[in-house]
């Protein structure tokens, strides 16, 4: 089986988020770029457990700057066989990010594509139901277990107020959240390694633009925390009640 | 004309998918054009349709659609979209909804906002807005596509009555048996909890309860607001509890309209699943946790003493 996993780069959990030109573009200035945690986390050590049960190979896939390739060798470094760099500016739309990604997988014969439920920069879900969409695949989006028996696919998945149990025959798309996989470290003969596996670039191929950011702000900061004691709780469900009118 | 996607349960369309009727109903109007909906499945709301504003409602009911399978429903969407001539397409922020929001913008080549919370801006365009950054930043979006397409966070907007006459029609989408490549083998439902996904309140615990045999407390409150109950990454990651409970940046984003956080000390990545609450109440023992800085109300002190107080203060308020 071919197992392809995209990797996005993302601002560090901490980062302070600020933003320059006019706000319009993401400033990066002493910010602390990490690979997406699902993506890293779940849909990457999910794919090696797989291929190391049964054979096969991980490619990891980004579609962004040159420099993105470090990234990339960090994924290689935890497991993965070879790595694609679509060349393309940092503000690619994920609309030409997934067509990129799914032609780049039905070109070169993979069988899965994975990707984190959501990056944790612009939290749209989106990538993986789009990369679906243009292989004609099924897309199973936050799934929590998966587990292949030839080619049939049986999937945890959580639904609101519980939990539901599929089974897909043949190729997909899974976007992997929590309780997938557990996070893997690189060892050192990974990180020897990394420098030596194959990572291919590649060019992006755009079209027409459909969204565009017309501004970014950063959220303005709650008003000030109204504090109440032991002794004034019945003062504070009387304010959730008739001032914040929540209960 | 605007396409939007309804879900139900027990045969009545949910909450948020009238949230998304509401918002369609507002774009329908501003643009002359008609208010189209569409659900998998047999649906028996005729008073919600004629209520809230729907001038067409498509069923679609076929044995292939049993299952939820993004790729058929998208197919089966994509069909209604175009024969009724929409420009928009709306769903609601949630699991089934983001997916096929993604599907149906990849199919029709259109502009997608996935998240979105506020009324689009029609002046010059389509603009609306949505968090980045687990909720540090908000972007606005101009969607220049032809084909606009939305996911549409709950609370956006409040749901508004439009009366109209609503014309139902079955659709058959033709799609062939052989087409379903999806199964379900299993489903449980957790009975009688509310899910924390659409939950209007949530009452949540953190490190700081000690121990699982401490969350008595914190489902007594839960059980007189009628909250949903949440819980902190290090409360899930010592299996406290279930990890659907874990919120945050690596566990599931909500936004209520009241968020109680008991004993959690309210770290970056907590917050970034928590901060697109509408209120937020804090207890803390300690007066200097990160938390206060992102509540609107707090009390200092002990779980163990607060809790007991606030719940029978609640009991009273609620009259049960
Ligand atoms: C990449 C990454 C992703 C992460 N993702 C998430 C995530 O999605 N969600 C998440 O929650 N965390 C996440 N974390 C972990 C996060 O940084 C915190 O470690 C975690 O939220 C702490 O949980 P806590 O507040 O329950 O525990 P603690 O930080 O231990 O806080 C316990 C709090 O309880 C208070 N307390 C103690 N005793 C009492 C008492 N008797 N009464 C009242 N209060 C009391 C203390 O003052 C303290 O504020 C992530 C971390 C990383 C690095």
């Amino acid at each position: 089986m071919k197992y392809l996993v995209c990797i996005s780069k993302v601002p560090d959990t901490t980062a302070k988020i600020s933003f320059k030109n006019e706000d319009k573009e993401f400033n990066s200035d002493g910010v602390t770029f990490i690979m997406n945690p699902t993506d890293e986390w779940y849909a990457l050590v999910r794919a090696l457990e797989l291929k190391e049960a049964s054979g096969g190979q991980v490619t990891v896939i980004n579609v962004g700057p040159k420099d993105n390739e470090k990234f990339l060798r960090s994924a290689i470094a935890i497991g993965a066989d070879d790595a694609v760099l679509i060349e393309a500016n940092e503000e690619t739309e994920s609309y030409y990010i997934a067509k990129n990604i799914a032609k780049y997988a039905q070109e070169n014969g993979y069988n899965f594509v994975i990707t984190g439920k959501e990056t944790i920069s612009f939290n749209s879900f989106s990538l993986g139901g789009m990369i679906a969409e243009f292989m004609d695949l099924p897309f199973i989006n936050q799934a929590t277990q998966w587990m292949l028996n030839g080619e049939v696919s049986t999937i945890y998945k959580e639904i609101e107020g519980g939990e539901e149990v599929l089974e897909v025959t043949g190729n997909c798309v899974i976007s992997a959240q929590k309780g997938m996989a557990e996070q893997r470290l690189a060892n050192m003969k990974g990180i020897m390694m990394a420098k030596t596996k194959p990572l291919a670039i590649i060019p992006i191929a755009l079209g027409e633009e459909k969204v565009q950011v017309s501004q970014y702000q950063v959220t303005p900061p709650r008003g000030n925390c109204k504090m109440f004691t032991l002794d004034q709780i019945d003062e504070l469900v009387q304010a959730l009640q008739s001032e914040a009118k929540v209960i | 004309m605007v396409l939007v996607f309804l879900e139900s349960s027990n045969h009545k369309i949910k909450k948020n998918s009238l949230e998304v009727i509401t918002y369609g109903k507002k774009i329908a109007k501003a643009n002359n054009g008609k208010l189209i909906g569409i659900h998998f499945g047999a649906l028996d709301d005729s008073d919600s349709c004629n209520k809230y504003g729907l001038d067409k409602l498509f069923i679609l009911n076929e044995p292939v659609f049993e299952v939820f399978d993004s790729r058929l429903y998208t197919k089966a969407i994509k069909a209604v979209y175009l024969a009724e001539n929409c420009q928009f397409a709306f769903f609601g922020f949630n699991l089934n909804g983001k997916a096929l929001s993604a599907r149906l913008a990849a199919a029709l080549d259109g502009g997608l906002v996935n998240g979105a919370n506020s009324f689009a801006d029609l002046n010059g365009g389509f603009k609306v807005q949505k968090t980045i950054y687990s909720g540090k930043a908000i972007a606005t979006y101009q969607i220049v596509a032809q084909h606009k397409i939305l996911s549409i966070a709950s609370n956006t907007v409040s749901i508004e009555e439009n009366p109209s006459t609503c014309e139902v029609v079955n659709f058959n989408s033709g799609i062939a048996a052989s087409e379903v490549k999806v199964k379900k083998i299993k489903e449980e439902k957790v009975a009688g909890e509310i899910p924390l996904a659409e939950a209007d309140l949530v009452v949540s615990g953190g490190r700081g309860l000690k121990g699982p045999e401490n969350w008595g407390m914190i489902e007594d409150c839960a059980k007189i607001i009628g909250a949903a109950t949440a819980c902190s990454r290090a409360v899930a990651d010592a299996h406290w509890r279930p990890h659907h409970e874990h919120v945050g940046q690596t566990g599931g984003a909500i936004a209520p309209n009241l968020y109680i956080a008991v004993g959690i000390s309210g770290a970056i990545q907590h917050l970034a699943g928590v901060s697109n609450s509408k209120t937020i109440l804090v207890v803390n023992i300690d007066p200097e946790a990160p938390f206060f800085k992102a509540a609107d109300y707090g009390v200092v002190g002990d779980a163990f003493e607060v809790m007991p107080k606030l719940n029978e203060a609640l009991k009273k308020a609620k009259g049960v």
